[in-house]
């Protein structure tokens, strides 16, 4: 074998073993929480809200209602903002020749990057002093969720943005050319063509709203009932693990609740998988 | 030439990129129910001026004219620019189906104009399709989509859907490039049947294709300072026998381009 086939194997191995290492990891964590985890949990578990206390006594039901609740709200508030700016900054900016327009849009654009790399517990902050003391809204799921969409609308932006970047500009000429306009084009061809992308980022956000800690630690409160409106407080699955491991004695209960929350996650990606794979397929 | 009506004419028409001044002052007049090909190298602005008929260049803010673009002498510029597209309708070089089904594919357009009722959408159809010579391979399943059909049948489907609203012009924008021979020859085939309802205006590489499909032909030129202008236009036999030109018989004799 030469100098060069060697340098490719020695190369290529390396890759190889980065690659098992990065695997193992995972698989390491993801399984000791499947192993330590899976024992408690029980059709109670899921059934029987937290009672509170040092204990951790109680199921975990409380908490997932809590967070299907924060997954719809947030969802409600972030998903029109944030397809409504990505159809905006795409279909129409791009083709103004308005300067002040076209500032505009860069500013947003460099907004949106910036705000997506901003930490979301400064997202927390400012959920509290805006929503939660300012406006009065307490700790509740509606300050938690607008919270929540501030977090989440640069994701949908950018990924709705690269959904109707990936339709041919074909569809939109062919439309244009037989007498739609601009709206026409974009509802009636753009849209359903961008449809499984934008709903992969949508899944995408409701995944960020299912596994976020930090922004829902300032905002939501905390408490462990089942929440009855927009304005009680609560505390979705992944705070919950937060809770029980620090405050509680229940450790093997956080186990619990977090390979409930891994599985979740898991469901979700296999659906986003699902859809984009049905993509490529196309 | 002097006995055709005209359908469409360019008077001084110039088209600028910004300060680019991609077409020069071209004049001509395409006569009416006739096959009209635009011949000459990349970049002489043939496709261009070809999108001026309907205002496709519109869309791209940097683009000034000066001059007027005729459709049966009413000056395009002061139409309303969804009637237009009605009226003048545009094949591309990609086929370029929507992500529906055949059906909703012809359907799009008059629906678009305000066609709701499902039996006059479904007598449109069939009658598009059947003029676009489509019919027969499509006709027992409607509801596939429009994607998973071949390029060439893509392409006529693309044809159904600019006849779907009834459009006095078609053009086509080398509309066979991206096909192989036989689905060209059945474009070509339908651009003959075509022009007895419609007058075509079709931009082409192939040279002989314009000869085969095309009543005239007008041949374009970069000058210059790169601005596309029309140098010779004329019935296609003497346009490709005695050229009046000398860049023209070049062109045709295979010198250049």
């Amino acid at each position: 074998m030469n100098k060069r086939m060697l340098t490719q194997n020695a190369a290529f191995g390396m890759f190889w073993l980065a690659g098992i290492v990065a695997v193992l990891i995972m698989a390491f964590v993801v399984g000791y929480i499947f192993v330590k985890g899976f024992p408690g949990i029980s059709l109670d578990f899921f059934t029987t809200s937290p009672r509170g206390g040092l204990s951790g006594d109680g199921g975990i039901y409380s908490t997932v209602v809590t967070t299907f609740y924060m997954i719809v709200v947030t969802l409600t508030f972030a998903t029109p903002l944030g397809v409504g700016a990505a159809i905006y900054l795409t279909e129409y900016s791009a083709n103004t020749e308005n300067k002040v327009v076209r500032k505009l849009v860069t500013v947003a654009r460099f907004g949106v990057e910036t705000l997506a790399g901003v930490p979301s517990i400064v997202f927390g902050l400012f959920g509290y002093a805006l929503f939660v003391s300012a406006l009065n809204f307490g700790f509740s799921i509606l300050s938690a969720s607008l919270a929540g969409a501030c977090l989440i609308i640069p994701v949908i932006i950018r990924t709705t943005e690269e959904a109707l970047k990936s339709v041919p500009s074909g569809y939109r000429e062919g439309s244009l050319a037989l007498g739609a306009n601009r709206w026409e084009t974009t509802w009636k061809v753009v849209l359903p063509a961008a449809f499984r992308g934008i709903s992969t980022g949508i899944l995408l956000s409701a995944g960020r709203i299912v596994s976020e800690t930090a922004i829902f630690f300032v905002t939501l409160g905390g408490s462990y009932r089942v929440p009855h409106s927009l304005m009680s407080g609560g505390r979705t699955m992944a705070l919950h693990v937060y809770y029980l491991a620090m405050e509680t004695r229940a450790f093997d209960k956080a186990m619990s609740t977090a390979a409930v929350l891994v599985g979740l996650i898991i469901v979700m990606n296999l659906t986003i998988n699902m859809i984009t794979s049905k993509i490529a397929a196309k | 030439m002097e006995t055709e009506v005209t359908r469409m004419q360019a008077e001084d028409y110039s088209l600028f990129y910004g300060q680019f001044k991609a077409l020069n002052k071209i004049n001509i007049k395409i006569p009416a129910n006739r096959v009209t090909a635009f011949i000459g190298p990349s970049g002489c602005g043939k496709s261009t001026f070809l999108r001026s008929f309907n205002r496709m260049n519109d869309l791209i803010p940097s683009v000034t004219t000066t001059g007027t673009v005729y459709l049966d002498g009413k000056d395009v510029g002061k139409q309303d620019v969804v009637e237009l597209r009605r009226k003048v309708g545009m094949v591309f070089q990609r086929p370029n189906p929507f992500p529906k089904s055949i059906f909703d594919n012809v359907a799009y357009g008059p629906r678009l104009h305000g066609t709701k009722n499902k039996s006059d959408l479904a007598v449109l159809v069939e009658k598009s399709l059947r003029r676009s010579a489509l019919w027969d391979e499509v006709k027992d399943d409607l509801q596939k989509s429009g994607m998973s059909l071949s390029g060439g049948q893509q392409q006529r489907l693309c044809i159904a859907r600019a006849i779907a609203v009834n459009p006095e012009v078609i053009l086509m924008d080398e509309p066979a490039s991206a096909l192989d021979p036989v689905a060209t020859l059945k474009i070509e085939e339908l651009m003959n049947e075509l022009k007895n309802k419609y007058t075509i205006a079709i931009v082409t590489h192939n040279m002989q294709q314009a000869g085969r499909v095309s009543d005239y032909t007008a041949f374009m030129l970069t000058d210059e300072n790169r601005s596309g202008n029309l140098i010779e236009f004329g019935a296609t036999k003497q346009i490709f026998t005695t050229p009046s030109d000398s860049r023209t018989e070049d062109y045709i004799s295979g010198r250049f381009g």
